[in-house]
């Protein structure tokens, strides 16, 4: 034991140390992997997220009319533009903004614009036709986002987002 | 907490006090073993008021849990059910809901006190932590209790606010992910109903440890007072009780009849009439309006263009309360002394408050008329540089450079000159 004693004291690395040390990383590591399913339960559900996916047939919606449906407990926007709509999107596209982009990447095809309906500054329901640009007004915090769903003014920082979805036929999308 | 020489005269309480001074130690902290400045007056009251209110938010919240159910589909429905079927339902309900609100006047009283009379100076710093930590801990139990009626104000309310951490976008995908984690879907819905919930079931009894920590920092230095100076010989404390204990009592009593005037005859006034619709996250209500106690954060958060920056703003207008006792760098505690820091104080106060007035209306609604019209945003902006401006210039500078009144040499002495003026 003497000779331990002696060793520590001049600060040489001994056994002991790296007990130490060890005992110390996997204690870390073990808490760690502990605390990890505490919160990750918090995150989305099995069941929540297998509610992925809707079919929508958009053959039923006039020109010029927005439908609103549920797609994982948020509104989605689908709008059947009319020509004039879509020929004012593609107008503006130089025009000053936010979160520039082009009309003809807000949607696959021009006439169907499928967007989420959740303003991107603090999720509330923009209201359809209402605004300075044709397009969507957030009654929260007064933010406008034009016939493109691209933020015009206001507080939200991006444009309303899209969601991933694929034609199945003509009319019929899959988001999701 | 309190050191107490409690010496119990009944063998009984002193056999049991020899193995457990529990009693010992309550005659120590709210007791006649806690010796007290004589001259506190009745904006003392308002630490007892809030541990009442405490009380009874937790007494009717136990009782409301017993009738209700956490679930989107029955939430809204099971409220209905303790306001028309349960007996004395409807008492219970709008007495935690009114009582939410009568916690918070108190302790924004409670607070604007400290401020005033410097109870946040040293050596009472932590004392004053600890409280705002009870205060942070209340706004988040306030929120999530809100949630729980799943009204549409509970809906809109629950996605404004768990949105603003959707701010924290660092990295891309960073602010979803997060928001994903709070809500424990892609939206609020029954997983974030569930756990605000067992969340406002819990944080009530870590403010109770918050409280009894607080009461503890509390009894070393022991209470400030009216005069801001050290409590120092014995003439110039007295015993908490009967003195304090019966002044508190008084104006606990007070207090309850205004408390009755809103639960019996005002019950709603404090609350939202569309909270009595359904949630539903389809229709946004045409004014999403937090409540009242949220409002002068709620402008500051609408005042800053960017959304980052809004919320950080929101964020530091209350985390700046606790550099207070650094900004403030006067030796005198009490703004009795201190006339300049006594005018701001009010000023600072007058501000708050139109902040929280500029809350509940919208941006470009127009609130002074005067040929072009000054909008709400305008002035929410105005406002909120004054709130900050109030603490990072004018504290730090008026608590160094005003000339201050003298400051009587204890409390007793100035007792005595009162007395001979008078």
């Amino acid at each position: 034991m003497t000779t331990n004693d002696q060793v520590e004291h001049d600060e040489e690395v001994t056994r002991r140390n790296f007990l130490y040390v060890a005992s110390g990383v996997v204690g870390a590591v073990g808490v760690t992997s502990a605390a990890w399913p505490l919160v990750d339960q918090m995150n989305p559900s099995a069941d929540v997220l297998a509610l992925a996916s809707v079919e929508v047939d958009m053959s039923t919606i006039p020109e010029g009319q927005t439908v609103k449906i549920l797609w994982r407990g948020k509104p989605i926007f689908i709008r059947h533009r009319t020509a004039k709509e879509i020929a004012r999107g593609v107008a503006e596209d130089n025009d000053p903004m936010k979160d520039p982009v082009m009309d003809k990447d807000r949607a696959q095809k021009p006439e169907w614009l499928v967007m989420i309906g959740v303003c991107t500054h603090l999720g509330c329901v923009p209201l359809d036709q209402r605004g300075d640009f044709g397009g969507w007004f957030c009654p929260c915090h007064g933010s406008h986002y034009d016939i493109a769903g691209r933020i015009r003014k206001g507080p939200a920082p991006r444009n309303l987002d899209l969601p991933k979805y694929v034609y199945l036929n003509d009319t019929t999308v899959k988001i999701g | 907490m309190g050191s107490s020489n409690y010496e119990p005269t009944n063998k009984a309480v002193k056999w049991f006090e020899d193995r457990l001074p529990i009693l010992g130690l309550i005659h120590g902290t709210l007791g006649a073993g806690y010796k007290t400045p004589r001259n506190l007056n009745y904006w003392w009251n308002f630490g007892s008021l809030a541990g009442f209110m405490l009380v009874v938010q937790i007494i009717t919240g136990i009782i409301l849990v017993m009738h209700y159910t956490p679930h989107v589909d029955m939430a809204f429905r099971a409220v209905e059910h303790i306001m028309r079927d349960v007996n004395y339902g409807w008492l219970m309900r709008y007495t935690h809901s009114n009582g939410a609100s009568m916690f918070f006047v108190i302790v924004y009283v409670h607070i604007l006190r400290g401020m005033y009379f410097g109870s946040y100076q040293s050596p009472r710093e932590v004392l004053w932590f600890l409280g705002l930590v009870i205060y942070l801990l209340m706004m988040a139990t306030g929120f999530m209790g809100y949630v729980l009626p799943w009204g549409q104000m509970s809906f809109w309310g629950a996605t404004v606010i768990t949105n603003l951490f959707g701010a924290f976008d660092f990295y891309d995908g960073m602010g979803e992910s997060i928001l994903h984690l709070l809500w424990g879907g892609f939206s609020v819905d029954n997983p974030t109903l569930q756990r605000f919930f067992s969340l406002h079931y819990l944080l009530p009894f870590v403010i109770v440890g918050v409280v009894i920590l607080h009461i503890w920092a509390l009894h070393l230095p022991g209470s400030n007072n009216p005069l801001g100076i050290d409590a120092k010989g014995p003439g110039d404390k007295i015993p908490f009780h009967p003195y304090y204990t019966a002044k508190d009592a008084f104006g606990l009593s007070f207090f309850i009849v205004i408390f009755a005037v809103f639960i019996f005859y005002l019950p709603n006034i404090m609350g939202h009439p569309d909270n009595y619709i359904e949630a539903n996250p389809m229709v946004t209500p045409s004014h999403i309006v937090p409540e009242w106690y949220y409002l002068p954060f709620y402008t500051i958060l609408k005042a800053v263009p960017d959304k980052l920056l809004g919320v950080i703003a929101m964020f530091g207008s209350i985390l700046i309360f606790f550099v207070l006792p650094w900004l403030d760098g006067s030796k005198i505690r009490s703004a009795k002394f201190r006339p300049t820091t006594a005018f701001f104080f009010w000023l600072f106060l007058v501000n708050t408050i139109f902040l929280g007035y500029l809350g509940t209306k919208l941006p470009d609604e127009i609130m002074i008329n005067m040929g072009g019209g000054i909008d709400a945003l305008t002035l929410g902006r105005i406002s909120s540089v004054f709130y900050f401006a109030y603490f990072l210039v004018i504290v730090p500078l008026v608590s160094r450079f005003e000339t201050t009144r003298p400051v009587p040499t204890s409390i007793a002495q100035s007792v005595l000159d009162a007395r001979k003026e008078g």
